[in-house]
């Protein structure tokens, strides 16, 4: 039905649909499965993103390697004081994107989103805006099919993977996801969808993959959680009315380019990047 | 271009922190077992290249051994495994070799018996929780798991292949491949069909005289 945003967005404006609505009209028609078993198949997707976001906020969560853990707590604590710099909503975001990372790496249950390492952005983001707009699961799951599209065309036109693009195609691609289902969900049409989606990748094109020792821990919880406040304030750049001068499909193929210009060390080898420090070396020794 | 479903974005539903080294390993631990029998005492991974150097940080060791304990990748007990082999008296040995020009992340399961010859199943995880099966006791083989797979060993003869085909079709079931190779008289089968496989099937095709061995699994789950 459509391979890039513009096919979308001819979609969407010829059928007066949004962006979800094609998104299942699409599935439905390229899968087996009839309406119920999807909307229940995205409801269980749902759970388990709840839980991940929430489950190490009131307990310190390490991960398998001892490496690190614990920081969503903190973050939550932090929050819960009240005096932060960015504010709750931002701050909140941030805890619940840490949870799911930490969440991962201590070998808990969660959704690949587009893949594990990226894997904390979307669900605090739904969760947040399911907060700050007070909607309901239903919702949230025609959020999830929103960010599902966006996913498919950057899979489908660019990458999803580290080691192929970088932390710019999991993180990025998350984060555009994300805020394109957050307009939509505020209220935006899909051309203000696209925008914001577009600024996420911007705003990080070139971000390289160096996890430490090879781990998915750090510098990765910490992306998920700058990778959701990206989402957040890219919806709220479209929300405001400002465009992308760059088209999504063109911003899309961009990040492509850039990934397959990365050298090796910074995709996803652990051989670059904050990965090849005097520390990170270190730290890589004792695990190999 | 390749199509990709919504729940290729939005999933796997998994244990994490790698779809390769985790839910990759779980898959191929899993599939070993379905195809060994389960009166194993002991098991012995010999890990290989990429998994041999990361497995105690990816957790790679509790998903094999999660794996072959019957799990799925998505199982909360993962991390537990190890505890839970030791509950039941199942013995876990972890030993770092090479196993030649493999793919990196690579392992050799062996399954030790009181009563029966020890086997052993050797597999890859290639990326996303895909992998695939190269070895079982020396037979070189490849199958991914994603298809109800039967595989069969027999002195070869003209014919059999069209009996066991004939029997599939006869059960209503589609081949989506068929992989036959041979070494000193003897055939090593992998078929892989579009629907589960049924034990009366493979009682049916156990009744050809000339099969040595088989096994059948059903997908295992990602």
């Amino acid at each position: 039905m459509f391979n890039k945003a513009c096919e979308l967005v001819k979609l969407c404006t010829d059928n007066n649909k949004k962006i979800y609505e094609i998104v299942i009209e699409k599935e439905l028609q390229e899968s087996n499965i009839s309406y119920d078993q999807l909307m229940d198949r995205m409801k269980s997707i749902l759970d388990t993103m709840k839980n991940s976001a929430s489950s190490a906020l009131d307990k310190s969560v390490m991960s398998v390697s001892k490496l690190t853990g614990g920081n969503a707590k903190k973050m939550q604590d932090y929050t819960n004081k009240g005096k932060t710099v960015c504010g709750e909503i931002i701050n909140s975001a941030m805890a619940m994107a840490l949870s799911t990372s930490e969440v991962n790496a201590s070998m808990g249950r969660i959704v690949a989103a587009p893949t594990a390492g990226a894997s904390g952005i979307i669900p605090a983001a739904m969760l947040t805006i399911k907060e700050r707009f007070d909607l309901s699961d239903e919702d949230l799951i025609k959020g999830l099919f929103t960010a599902s599209g966006i996913g498919q065309i950057i899979a489908k036109n660019a990458t999803i993977s580290g080691a192929e693009g970088g932390c710019q195609a999991e993180c990025g691609a998350a984060s555009a996801m994300a805020a394109a289902a957050i307009v939509e969900l505020a209220g935006g049409d899909i051309n203000q969808s696209l925008h914001a989606a577009s600024f996420a990748l911007i705003n990080i094109m070139g971000l390289v993959c160096d996890p430490v020792a090879g781990l998915v821990e750090f510098p990765c919880a910490l992306r998920n959680a700058s990778g959701v406040a990206n989402a957040l304030l890219s919806a709220d750049l479209a929300l405001a009315g400002i465009e992308s001068l760059i088209p999504f499909d063109e911003v899309v193929e961009a990040m492509y380019k850039v990934g397959k210009a990365l050298p090796e060390s910074l995709r996803e080898t652990a051989l670059g990047g904050v990965a090849d420090t005097l520390t990170g070396k270190e730290v890589k020794k004792r695990f190999l | 271009m390749k199509n990709y479903s919504v729940f290729d974005i939005l999933g796997p539903v998994m244990i994490g922190p790698s779809s390769s080294h985790t839910a990759g390993a779980a898959r191929i631990g899993k599939i070993a077992r379905e195809l060994a029998d389960d009166s194993f005492h002991k098991v012995t991974f010999y890990l290989h290249g990429s998994f041999a150097k990361t497995y105690k940080g990816h957790g790679t060791d509790k998903a094999l051994v999660a794996g072959v304990l019957g799990m799925d990748p998505s199982d909360e007990r993962i991390k537990d495994s190890i505890e839970i082999a030791k509950k039941n008296n199942i013995h876990i040995e972890f030993v770092e070799e090479d196993l030649g020009y493999v793919h990196p992340n690579t392992v050799k399961i062996l399954f030790h018996y009181k009563n029966r010859e020890n086997y052993y199943v050797i597999g890859s995880s290639i990326g996303g929780g895909n992998v695939v099966i190269t070895n079982i006791n020396g037979n070189e083989v490849n199958f991914t798991g994603d298809y109800p797979t039967i595989l069969a060993k027999y002195k070869d003869r003209k014919g059999v292949i069209s009996e066991i085909s004939t029997i599939l079709s006869n059960n209503n079931m589609n081949i989506a491949t068929m992989n036959v190779t041979r070494e000193n008289n003897i055939a090593t089968m992998v078929t892989e069909l579009d629907s589960p496989i049924d034990e009366r099937i493979i009682e049916e095709i156990s009744a050809i005289k000339e099969i040595i061995y088989l096994t059948a699994i059903n997908p295992i789950k990602r």
